[in-house]
């Protein structure tokens, strides 16, 4: 049935019709109505059988979460930015102890200087930590793909984190499809572990592993998510044949059959690039746009197949690694570096700066474009910055 | 595609404004997209939010920069915010205040309504959202004062949503009223 419903109560409506049995909350913004939304669901009773835990930082929340999935049993938790920070030792072993935690991540800027708004950084210092990384473009796909994830993440045995914009989509009201609760027990079976603690039949699990096994164990957990490249297809097919909806999968593609430039982005500022290569495609111009579903296992088959039909690609980014530059680009230069294909980036809405349609139309309609380019910086700003330092330099040393 | 852009101070219930409003437009079997701007989540710090109708779905994700209509909760965020920017031609301005405020708006229609004053006779309390909706939907015409109802309705129970619905059906009376009889 569709409701008009905040992004985070649809999150946690998804979340608890996946009737998870640990769900372990610690606020954060703008991550907190999605845990406040289910712990409401919970005390309602309308989630039975689960047990909501309020644990003292986010370290505890995903170490909670490890040892309830450990011992066998569905588990949920969900964070931001400097909570995924707080978390990160856990994030490893989480993905290392091949635990199918379902994590949502409500995408928000790192300090320092300290700021509560939407950006990537938060994910991007996650992405190589071994879990399944899945972005939503709007709430309907954050809905769908937290439903998914619990299914790819029991099949595949990896963690799965759920990447949401911050405020634009956790704090949007938007109209959404939210499926019965018959409709998603016959998508989702109930969970059953292939290892769990027991204390009548005792086990280790995390046990150190020595220099004799290392890297075969790295190597395969890397093919792992190899693996779960097939398995996410499959998974968002089923999805698609059962609901509907195409929310699911490796990538979204728009307008990208006979483009000359494709915009290559993660999560909802698709949406708004969407709207800017419409209007310019009406003009002549032959855009198109492919937001990645799957960022990891990232799909480097599927998105060199679609790129490499293009003559140019523009990768708009909201996250970069300081001292070199774009990230995502980065990765998309890679596996385009035996193409044709040019490889430009757009560096924007860092610490929820706006990205608007113009401040876009005019970066596309550009003759030439830099390697890199830091959208709407404010070099006015700059310019004081560098006048100032040159000038306590000439005062020199005291 | 309606864009309206909602100005008032924290505690007023401007983000609740423009849920409800996206609710009512939901209602009307119209897709709705609304959106706060935050960062000062406390009492009394000025707070935006936006709404937009469209009968297509709403991809765009930009704040509204050139709204159709600008609902301000609190006539003292215009003494120093630039709260009728980008208004558009043929664009509404909804003011609460129980006197004009003067404007250099052109081409904009311009109501006032004391709606901090219809709030504490009616609701008690000086929360004027629900209120400037009424108002809103007999300025605009672009959604129906039921579906104002209803939207009040899903967001609040018992006592309150009551008084809230009774208050923003005196707004669309007067608002009805005093633009039939051609004044502001």
């Amino acid at each position: 049935m569709r409701y008009q419903l905040e992004g985070s109560q649809a999150i946690a409506k998804a979340v608890a019709l996946c009737r998870p049995k640990v769900v372990c909350a610690y606020p954060i913004t703008p991550q907190t109505h999605v845990v406040e939304g289910i712990g409401e669901v919970v005390r309602s009773g309308e989630l039975s059988d689960c047990k909501f835990i309020n644990v003292e930082s986010e370290m505890a929340a995903l170490s909670v979460a490890i040892g309830s999935q450990a011992t066998g049993v569905r588990s949920y938790t969900a964070t931001s930015s400097q909570g995924l920070l707080y978390m990160m030792e856990a994030v490893y072993n989480a993905s290392g102890l091949e635990l199918p935690i379902v994590m949502t991540l409500g995408n928000r800027a790192i300090g320092s200087p300290i700021n509560i708004w939407n950006d990537h950084s938060d994910a991007m210092a996650g992405r190589d930590s071994g879990w399944i990384m899945l972005f939503a473009e709007t709430n309907q796909e954050a809905l769908d793909l937290h439903i998914q994830a619990f299914k790819i993440a029991e099949k595949i045995g990896l963690p799965v984190m759920v990447c949401v914009d911050g405020f634009i989509l956790t704090h949007a009201y938007e109209p959404v499809d939210i499926p019965s609760q018959k409709e998603v027990d016959a998508f989702l079976p109930s969970y059953v572990p292939t290892v769990s603690l027991d204390i009548h039949k005792p086990l280790a699990i995390g046990t150190m592993v020595s220099p004799e096994y290392f890297m075969e164990v790295r190597y395969l957990a890397h093919q792992k998510q190899i693996d779960a490249l097939q398995v996410i297809c499959c998974i968002g097919e089923e999805f698609k044949k059962q609901f509907g909806r195409n929310s699911g999968g490796l990538l979204s593609e728009y307008k990208t059959e006979d483009a000359e430039v494709i915009v290559v982005t993660l999560g909802s500022i698709a949406g708004t690039i969407k709207d800017v290569i419409d209007d310019l495609n009406s003009r002549g111009k032959k855009f198109g746009v492919i937001s990645i579903v799957s960022y990891r296992p990232f799909p480097a088959d599927a998105l060199k197949d679609s790129l490499k039909r293009a003559k140019m690609v523009i990768v708009v980014e909201k996250a970069f690694a300081v001292g070199i530059g774009g990230i995502l680009s980065h990765e998309i230069e890679l596996i385009m570096k035996d193409t044709e294909v040019e490889v430009f980036s757009i560096i924007a809405g860092l610490g929820g700066r706006s990205i608007t349609k113009p401040m876009l139309q005019e970066y596309f309609l550009r003759k030439k474009y830099e390697k890199a380019t830091f959208l709407g910086l404010k070099k006015k700003i700059i310019a004081d910055k560098y006048e100032v330092r040159s000038c306590s330099n000439q005062e020199g040393s005291v | 595609m309606f864009q309206v852009r909602i100005h008032g101070r924290g505690g007023q219930g401007v983000v609740s404004a423009a849920e409800m409003l996206s609710v009512a437009a939901f209602l009307e079997k119209k897709f709705a997209q609304a959106f706060p701007s935050f960062g000062s989540e406390r009492m009394g710090a000025p707070v935006t939010a936006f709404c937009r109708i469209s009968d297509k779905e709403i991809r765009l994700r930009e704040p509204i920069l050139e709204p159709t209509a600008v609902i301000i909760q609190d006539r003292s965020i215009i003494e120093f915010s630039d709260a009728f920017q980008g208004v558009i031609n043929g664009g509404f301005v909804l003011i609460n205040s129980p006197v004009d405020v003067q404007n250099d708006l052109k081409n904009v229609t311009v109501k006032c309504i004391d709606a901090t004053g219809i709030a504490l006779e009616h609701i008690g309390r000086p929360i004027p959202n629900a209120i400037l909706l009424g108002s809103f939907a007999a300025l605009t015409r672009n959604i129906g004062i039921d579906s104002v109802i209803e939207a009040i309705k899903a967001k609040f129970a018992g006592p309150v949503a009551e008084k809230n619905i009774a208050a923003a059906r005196i707004a669309y009376d007067k608002t009805v009223e005093e633009i039939q009889c051609g004044t502001s």
